[in-house]
């Protein structure tokens, strides 16, 4: 065991631990986003939102991440000589920058996994209280928004702390499309130094401290929704 | 009693032999890099390096088998000896030889600078200012452009093969690629790439070393010698020239 790459490589591995958790907190919260309206459609409805909810979930899920970012980055990126006018618009700095195209993969991704969990959540929470809720006088809207919500993410909470401590460690995939985060330091160090453990091993260790740090905050959110009775 | 001794005896010798006639693996990076080496559909390599290595075996008198890895995971497969050596276009360096051992070298092409014919830069440090390069990871082009223009350039794109950073520069995501002069005959040549060409050769001899040699592990110094007996016939018989000259129309052995 060598380390005295150690101190060299410090702050690229910080830049690149920096790197890692932008695309994964941007990756949950797009994701997110999408992943409630697409599980709350697939259980209340209307069909014509359903089914392209199921399909998303099913292409999304059915094909691997790596596909996907390769399709999205270098798919598109054939397109731009075909019409030189695109580097000329305001959009070009962000077509042109590999980490948009990551985010917008991996979202999707979350999406589509999360959106399967939600259906899952939105589905399990019991109908009686719902019916309260209308009985209550709240309108459809404020039911979803204080009681449906909630109550489904209450349920889920410890399967979404799962789900994204898998998404972290399947960020080391935006590799391929340029992104030079912590996995892609600890590769360059493998590279230039042709010390081959100890950087891997430099390397696991990070995603186990991201880890917890992921299961802690999701230990402390659980601890503060109040479980029902 | 005794016959069966013999027999054991017998086994154990027989045994003992079959190291000397297993076969060589010689490794190379499972992406292609015409014209040295690529592969077709059916798994089959073909290309310059592929044909120079089947002399070089023929020369050693050694069966020897074609095997794909993953270029940045070439020399930790040579050391976990999935492959004997490493036969792939890898320049022979400095910092390389702390850990693994090269032949003679068997060929040196210089490293070049691509980008659009429009773009003005000659591969000094100062005409990529605020410029995006594109290169391969695990190369000495890497080192290269991290230690020459890593300071003036806008970005670095690392990318995990040849295709993928010409790729990028057709459709405009890097302004330049550095890379090996040679493997980009194949893409200027191509349509995508009647718009670029080599805006100059890069030389610097503690980064790119000595050329190309066969890497095999530190211990195997019989190996190596055969390896350097092997290219020394071959160049000796012409059998080198033979090859090279269905490839290129220049020298590539360099001087």
């Amino acid at each position: 065991m060598q380390w005295y790459w150690l101190a060299e490589y410090l702050p690229k591995f910080i830049s690149g631990v920096y790197v890692t958790l932008q695309l994964l907190g941007l990756s949950i919260f797009f994701g997110m986003l999408l992943a409630i309206p697409i599980g709350l459609v697939q259980v209340t409805g209307p069909r014509w939102l359903a089914i392209p909810a199921r399909m998303f979930c099913t292409v999304i899920r059915g094909t691997p991440l790596l596909i996907q970012l390769y399709l999205l980055y270098y798919g598109l990126g054939t397109l731009f000589p075909l019409i030189p006018e695109i580097r000329e618009t305001f959009l070009w700095p962000l077509l042109r920058d590999a980490f948009p195209y990551a985010v917008l993969a991996f979202s999707l991704s979350v999406a589509g996994y999360e959106g399967e969990v939600m259906r899952g959540a939105f589905k399990g929470v019991p109908k009686g209280e719902l019916e309260a809720a209308r009985a209550f006088g709240m309108s459809r809207f404020t039911v979803l928004r204080r009681i449906w919500l909630p109550r489904a993410i209450q349920n889920v909470l410890p399967t979404l702390a799962g789900e994204f401590v898998l998404t972290l460690k399947s960020t080391p995939l935006a590799g391929v499309i340029t992104i030079f985060d912590v996995y892609g330091v600890g590769s360059m160090v493998r590279q230039e130094t042709y010390r081959i453990y100890e950087p891997l091993l430099l390397i696991a260790g990070i995603y186990i401290l991201l880890t917890g740090v992921i299961v802690l905050l999701f230990r402390w959110l659980e601890g503060r929704v109040p479980r029902p009775v | 009693m005794k016959k069966l001794f013999n027999t054991l005896a017998l086994c154990a010798a027989s045994l003992s032999m079959t190291p000397a006639m297993a076969e060589i693996r010689l490794g190379i990076d499972s992406a292609p890099y015409p014209p040295f080496y690529e592969a077709d559909s059916s798994g089959n390599v073909s290309g310059w390096e592929i044909e120079i290595g089947d002399a070089v075996c023929a020369a050693m008198n050694e069966e020897c088998e074609w095997v794909g890895v993953a270029w940045d995971g070439i020399i930790p497969a040579l050391m976990a000896k999935k492959i004997d050596a490493i036969f792939g276009s890898m320049s022979i360096t400095e910092e390389r030889m702390k850990t693994i051992s090269f032949s003679d070298k068997y060929y040196n092409t210089p490293a070049a600078i691509v980008a659009p014919k429009s773009m003005d830069i000659d591969g000094s440090p100062e005409s990529v200012k605020g410029k995006i390069i594109g290169v391969q990871v695990s190369t000495t082009h890497q080192n290269y452009v991290e230690t020459t223009y890593q300071d003036m350039a806008d970005a670095v794109k690392t990318y995990q093969n040849f295709d993928q950073h010409n790729q990028d520069l057709v459709a405009g995501r890097v302004d330049a690629v550095v890379g090996d002069s040679l493997a980009f005959g194949a893409f200027l040549g191509s349509p995508e790439g009647a718009d670029f060409e080599i805006k100059a050769a890069l030389n610097n001899v503690e980064i790119f070393g000595l050329g190309v040699g066969a890497g095999v592990r530190k211990e195997d110094t019989e190996l190596q010698e055969k390896f350097n007996a092997a290219i020394k016939q071959i160049r000796e018989d012409g059998t080198f020239d033979e090859i090279s000259s269905k490839y290129f129309d220049f020298d590539i052995y360099g001087d």
